[in-house]
């Protein structure tokens, strides 16, 4: 009987310790993502008084602070953050859904798919504005259910997923680099946003549809993290604790696409955001808890981090794309060497 | 388990390889075809040129414009020929090297590789002259091929035609990337990213082609006198050293053959994937898996296979181009695909 109790005071405890710690590394990243925001926001060219940045958050006119900080620096923010979280949340539920670090939406052609849909609407079609992000996701659907379909052969296999998206991904990547070589007016900015994504000449109003894209389909993939964990377990074990496989897998990924293509239409798709994020989340929350939050709050500090490196700490300008690619071309063939030598898991 | 998938499809080819009759003929259809290309690579481009003009251009004559578009389209075919021959043969000794369905230059990430090298040899080491190019390049498809086949070959059961492929791949992915990073702040890199990232023939010029002769020279015979050892492999290492081959030899020779093709066409072409891919496949169809017969057709075969899409590239969007390697890549990934579809797979 004590025996007993014991051992169930000692899963208490056990259980009490994880979710003290999962707080604590929650407000962490919290803390983080507002400490980054606050340097980008203070700090540039030249370097703005924490007062006056305040007084220009709150809408004052502020002499020589009003348009470095309002203008350049806010709208920049404010959309790395966005898309940062944006591609946080929908690479790790892609990850943690298929059990592979390696099928994140960036590396199976969900990112292309959608940049390549981006890309098209705006350079051939003259499009622009929130219909752009409708023709991404759709896209993005499309190629998510043209690579799950392609890779099903009695059930599917995470390898041949993964190789299957990298094909569907390379032709994709050709579909974009032909768009560009085609455009009619040849614009480097044009081009690096779409090659490797970049925040430059953001502006306000490109962050509010993008703000509704996550509060909907973070909405969405948040209600569902409960199940999305169940499938970490595998699909039968999943099934057995009561999870309608099928019918999560498919709002998850409706969800994960909606949020990545929202994301690659208005910065285009920053290289690895979403492969990095939930490894990185996933060492540091271990197995204290679900990984989409942490996933979303590192994937912002990745974008913001990347963009400031990348905009004053480097000599030379470099798109935000860039920085995140030199970071993630390293760890993917680490990943590949660890998942090799020991077999795979987030 | 390559073993196996070897021996299914080998026994789906074999019975569509014929006598040595029907390579013959297919060997004189392969000879003509690379002809007609070639004709048409002259005659068609983005701009419509008059038959007088093609003769007077073929002449050497520069007087219109007309004239000196043809006169350009002489030493690209020629390049193209060059590279399609060299990728084909390529792909198909690494196809046999790692008795991998998979396997192809662009695929196991070995033009990226030589890519990346040319890039950091430019970008971080003022590097210009075209040996240096050339040597530079070499190196980097080598590397990149090692690298890459040793991660493959990590962990249980070996260098699996998925584990390779997915190695490749996402070396592929990274170090294209890494070519982005790189060139992208750099205005002043020749061609930009786009060639870097992207290969194609356009600009070609006997100037720059020459210098890679010699190494293209070299890279083709090692490769065609590879033939009878590949034979071997093909067996299984157990087999082939059974009947007295020496299995590391064959396979590190046979490789620096293909090693020497992509890194000197990559040199000058940029990364041009898949094409390496397709080409074997499809010859083993027409002619049978014995690489003596093999290897010099995927060579042709790859030669009209890259001047078509280049023809193609140049007709599909006029007036613009589109770069062969859009157009190889569009071609092959599909290919790919089905091939990793038909592969049994178990997961990693």
């Amino acid at each position: 009987m004590t025996a007993h109790s014991s051992t169930i005071n000692a899963v208490i405890a056990n259980r009490r310790g994880r979710t003290r710690r999962y707080a604590v590394v929650l407000s962490v990243l919290l803390v983080l993502v507002v400490a980054v925001f606050a340097v980008t926001l203070a700090v540039g060219q030249s370097v703005t008084p924490p007062g006056d940045v305040l007084r220009v958050l709150l809408g004052e006119e502020v002499a020589g602070a009003s348009f470095s900080v309002g203008q350049l620096r806010l709208p920049r923010a404010v959309l790395s953050i966005l898309a940062g979280l944006c591609f946080g949340l929908g690479g790790v539920a892609f990850q943690v859904m298929l059990r592979n670090p390696l099928a994140s939406p960036d590396i199976i052609g969900i990112t292309s798919g959608a940049g390549a849909a981006a890309v098209f609407a705006i350079v051939v079609l003259s499009m622009s504005g929130p219909i752009v992000s409708v023709f991404a996701i759709v896209a993005g659907l499309g190629v998510a259910l043209l690579v799950y379909g392609l890779s099903f052969r009695n059930g599917v296999a995470g390898t041949r997923l993964i190789l299957v998206g990298i094909g569907v991904s390379a032709m994709l990547q050709s579909v974009i680099a032909y768009i560009l070589q085609s455009a009619p007016a040849w614009s480097l900015q044009e081009a690096m946003r779409w090659l490797t994504g970049s925040v430059n000449g953001a502006k306000l109003d490109q962050a509010l549809p993008l703000l509704f894209a996550l509060l909907f389909f973070g909405g969405v993939l948040l209600s569902r993290s409960r199940d999305l964990e169940a499938l970490r377990l595998g699909d039968d074990m999943a099934a057995a604790l009561g999870t309608r496989v099928s019918r999560t897998r498919m709002l998850v990924i409706v969800a994960a696409v909606g949020l990545i293509a929202s994301a690659t239409a208005a910065t285009g798709p920053i290289a690895f955001v979403a492969f990095l994020s939930g490894p990185i989340a996933g060492r540091i929350v271990r197995n204290d808890g679900s990984l989409l939050i942490p996933s979303a709050l590192t994937g912002a500090v990745l974008v913001l981090a990347a963009d400031y490196v990348g905009q004053h700490l480097l000599p030379g300008r470099y798109p935000v794309g860039v920085v995140t690619g030199a970071l993630g071309a390293p760890y993917l063939i680490y990943l590949i060497i660890r998942v090799n030598r020991i077999g795979g898991s987030l | 388990m390559t073993a196996a998938t070897l021996k299914t499809s080998r026994g789906r080819w074999s019975a569509a390889s014929g006598s040595n009759r029907t390579r013959g003929l297919w060997l004189a259809g392969l000879v003509v075809l690379p002809l007609v290309f070639v004709f048409l690579s002259v005659t068609i481009g983005t701009r419509n040129v008059g038959w007088a003009d093609i003769a007077a251009g073929i002449g050497g004559a520069q007087d219109n414009i007309g004239r000196a578009a043809v006169a350009l389209r002489i030493p690209r075919t020629f390049l193209a020929l060059l590279a399609g021959g060299a990728l084909g043969l390529a792909g198909a000794i690494m196809q046999g090297v790692t008795r991998n369905p998979l396997a192809d230059p662009g695929i196991l990430g070995v033009n990226m590789g030589a890519s990346l090298a040319v890039v950091v040899g430019v970008a971080w080491f003022g590097m210009s002259s075209a040996y240096a190019y050339i040597w530079t390049a070499i190196a980097g498809a080598g590397g990149a091929a090692i690298f890459v086949y040793t991660i493959g070959s990590l962990g249980r059961g070996g260098a699996t035609p998925l584990k390779l492929a997915l190695a490749g791949a996402a070396t592929s992915v990274a170090f294209a990337s890494l070519v982005i990073a790189i060139v992208l702040p750099r205005g002043d890199i020749a061609g930009g990213i786009q060639s870097w990232q992207i290969g194609g023939v356009g600009g070609a010029t006997y100037q720059r082609i020459l210098p890679v002769l010699p190494f293209l020279a070299v890279g083709f015979a090692i490769s065609l006198l590879s033939a009878r050892k590949l034979n071997s492999l093909a067996l299984g290492d157990d087999l082939a050293a059974g009947l007295g081959e020496n299995v590391a030899v064959a396979r590190a020779v046979a490789s620096l053959g293909a090693i020497l093709l992509c890194g000197a066409t990559t040199a000058i072409c940029g990364p041009i994937g898949f094409l390496g891919l397709v080409v074997p496949h499809v010859c083993r169809l027409l002619i049978g898996v014995d690489h003596r017969w093999l290897l010099p057709f995927s060579a042709l075969g790859g030669a009209c296979l890259l001047l078509a899409a280049d023809v193609l590239g140049r007709i599909v969007a006029r007036p613009a181009e589109i770069d062969v390697g859009i157009i190889t890549a569009l071609i092959g990934a599909p290919f790919f695909i089905w091939i990793v579809r038909n592969q049994r797979v178990r997961d990693l």
